[in-house]
């Protein structure tokens, strides 16, 4: 089943930036775009736990704030060292004003 | 960052030493059982829309520095090989070794965080030169890199501890002319040449990762191998004071700097404050070191670039211990601490946080440092 969750007002990011976002117990980050268009990932680093909402957007790439790993926040792919493991990625859309994240159906 | 060797051998100090700072011995499972390892991390709050300008990448600053760098190391280079066989060969050699044997740590390390250009292949191409110049291997140290910024001065498990306690005093004085360093860094690149990553570089290096660091060490020894041949072939020592002998005769800045970067501070705190040191330098040895004299602040913060630390060195300096002073102060400072560890290994200098600080955990700050210093 379906579910999206609301995560953040739309105007709460941003552009390229990124706002850490809790629910049911997980962590995600959702991304704002240069060109204003909103993603999600997970929220930790895959390489140490590390809240990538403390990071920095550039572009399409998040860099983690405790390493500078970097992953594409629209695909969730590593793109080097120290990170190796893809990030998870979750669909998001825009309604009245909300972002929403689809986490599980 | 690293200044002096990598552990990357097998061989314990445990019995030495009431630490053991191999990577995989006592001090290491008792760092991963208590919780020290990969631990959580004080930070002085920053606003986040101050941090995120703080963080923003420029590739203007980084472009300068290296053509001036480059261009210097060119001229200088140029005017010792001129010069060769007579006295005025020196001082350009002595220039030439600074930005060969030196400056080229604080490249590697910048360029190695991502931080020193906004674009991602003028960090690669300047880590992968600075690498070969310094003679870290690019993967080896990268990883090795990591976990110094996860577990800084936790024994048993940052591979980048530069001065073991008890010190060794002749390893660091013999280093100030790099003759441990390349000695180890030599045996690393023949090693790794030969297929072999060991146990220690193991527990740092992804197994995907390995094959390049096998892949580098194989070009450079082709590279040292026809700088010798060349050598041999035009009868002159030239080439290997062009290429080589550099990280010898022109390491003592980096080491001069870098021993002030943790010498004779706590050991496994998660406290950057209590556990690095910042000092205030001239401008030459601030270029030469790109700003890493700002130390507690790039280990609290690793993702601000080096020309924005003096930024965020006055933004969050009044929830920091007080500047070192400058290079003599910090050396003031630092070599008694030394000499009393060779009695008391357990002695430490305690930082102390200006009254407007937060503290971390209070037992960091009070009990275990009162403690070391009553032990003396």
């Amino acid at each position: 089943m379906s579910n999206w969750v609301e995560a953040c007002d739309a105007g709460d990011i941003d552009e390229e930036d990124v706002m850490r976002f809790d629910h049911g117990g997980r962590t995600f980050a959702v991304y704002r775009s240069p060109d204003d268009e909103y993603f999600a990932t997970d929220g930790l680093c895959t390489h140490e736990k590390v809240h990538l909402a403390d990071g920095l957007v550039m572009d399409d790439i998040i860099e983690c704030p405790k390493h500078n790993g970097r992953f594409n926040y629209k695909t969730g792919a590593a793109r080097g060292a120290p990170v190796c493991v893809d990030l998870r990625t979750y669909p998001v859309k825009v309604d009245a004003g909300k972002v929403l994240v689809r986490i599980g159906w | 960052m690293v200044d002096i060797g990598l552990r990357t051998g097998n061989t314990s100090s445990a019995a030495a030493s009431r630490r053991d700072y191999s990577l995989i011995g006592r001090d290491a499972k008792l760092a991963v059982e208590s919780g020290l390892a990969a631990a959580e991390w004080y930070h002085t709050d920053v606003p986040r829309k101050q941090m995120k300008e703080l963080m923003q990448r420029s590739d203007g600053p980084a472009i300068r520095d290296t053509i001036i760098w480059l261009g210097a190391m060119i001229l200088s280079g140029a005017g010792a090989a001129w010069f060769w066989g007579s006295w005025w060969c020196v001082p350009f050699f002595f220039v030439y070794g600074v930005l060969y044997g030196s400056s080229t740590d604080s490249r590697w390390h910048e360029c190695g965080h991502g931080t020193a250009f906004r674009t991602q292949w003028m960090n690669d191409v300047v880590y992968q030169v600075a690498c070969f110049m310094i003679m870290r291997n690019p993967v080896t140290w990268r990883w090795s890199h990591t976990r110094h910024h996860t577990d800084t001065i936790i024994v048993g498990r940052d591979p980048e501890i530069s001065v073991m306690r008890p010190p060794d005093l002749l390893r660091v004085v013999l280093n100030f002319v790099g003759i441990l360093d390349a000695w180890y860094a030599m045996s690393d690149m023949l090693r790794n040449a030969a297929g072999i990553i060991s146990p220690a570089e193991g527990t740092f290096i992804p197994e995907q990762e390995r094959p390049k660091a096998i892949r580098i060490a194989r070009i450079w020894t082709a590279i040292y191998a026809a700088t010798v041949a060349l050598a041999v072939y035009t009868g002159s020592f030239l080439p290997l004071m062009l290429v080589g002998l550099p990280r010898l005769y022109g390491a003592w800045h980096h080491v001069m700097v870098g021993l002030l970067q943790h010498g004779g501070l706590a050991e496994n705190v998660t406290d950057h404050r209590l556990n690095s040191r910042t000092v205030y330098m001239n401008p030459i040895s601030r270029f030469i070191y790109w700003n890493m004299n700002y130390h507690v602040e790039h280990h609290m913060f690793p993702m601000v670039p080096y020309h924005a630390l003096p930024r965020l060195h006055e933004l969050i300096k009044h929830d920091l211990p007080a500047p070192t002073a400058s290079i003599l102060a910090g050396y003031r400072e630092m070599i008694p601490a030394f000499l009393r560890q060779l009695r008391n290994e357990d002695y430490f200098i305690k930082r102390e946080l200006p009254p407007t600080a937060r503290p971390y955990r209070e037992d960091f700050h009070n009990d275990n440092a009162a403690a070391a210093v009553a032990a003396e």
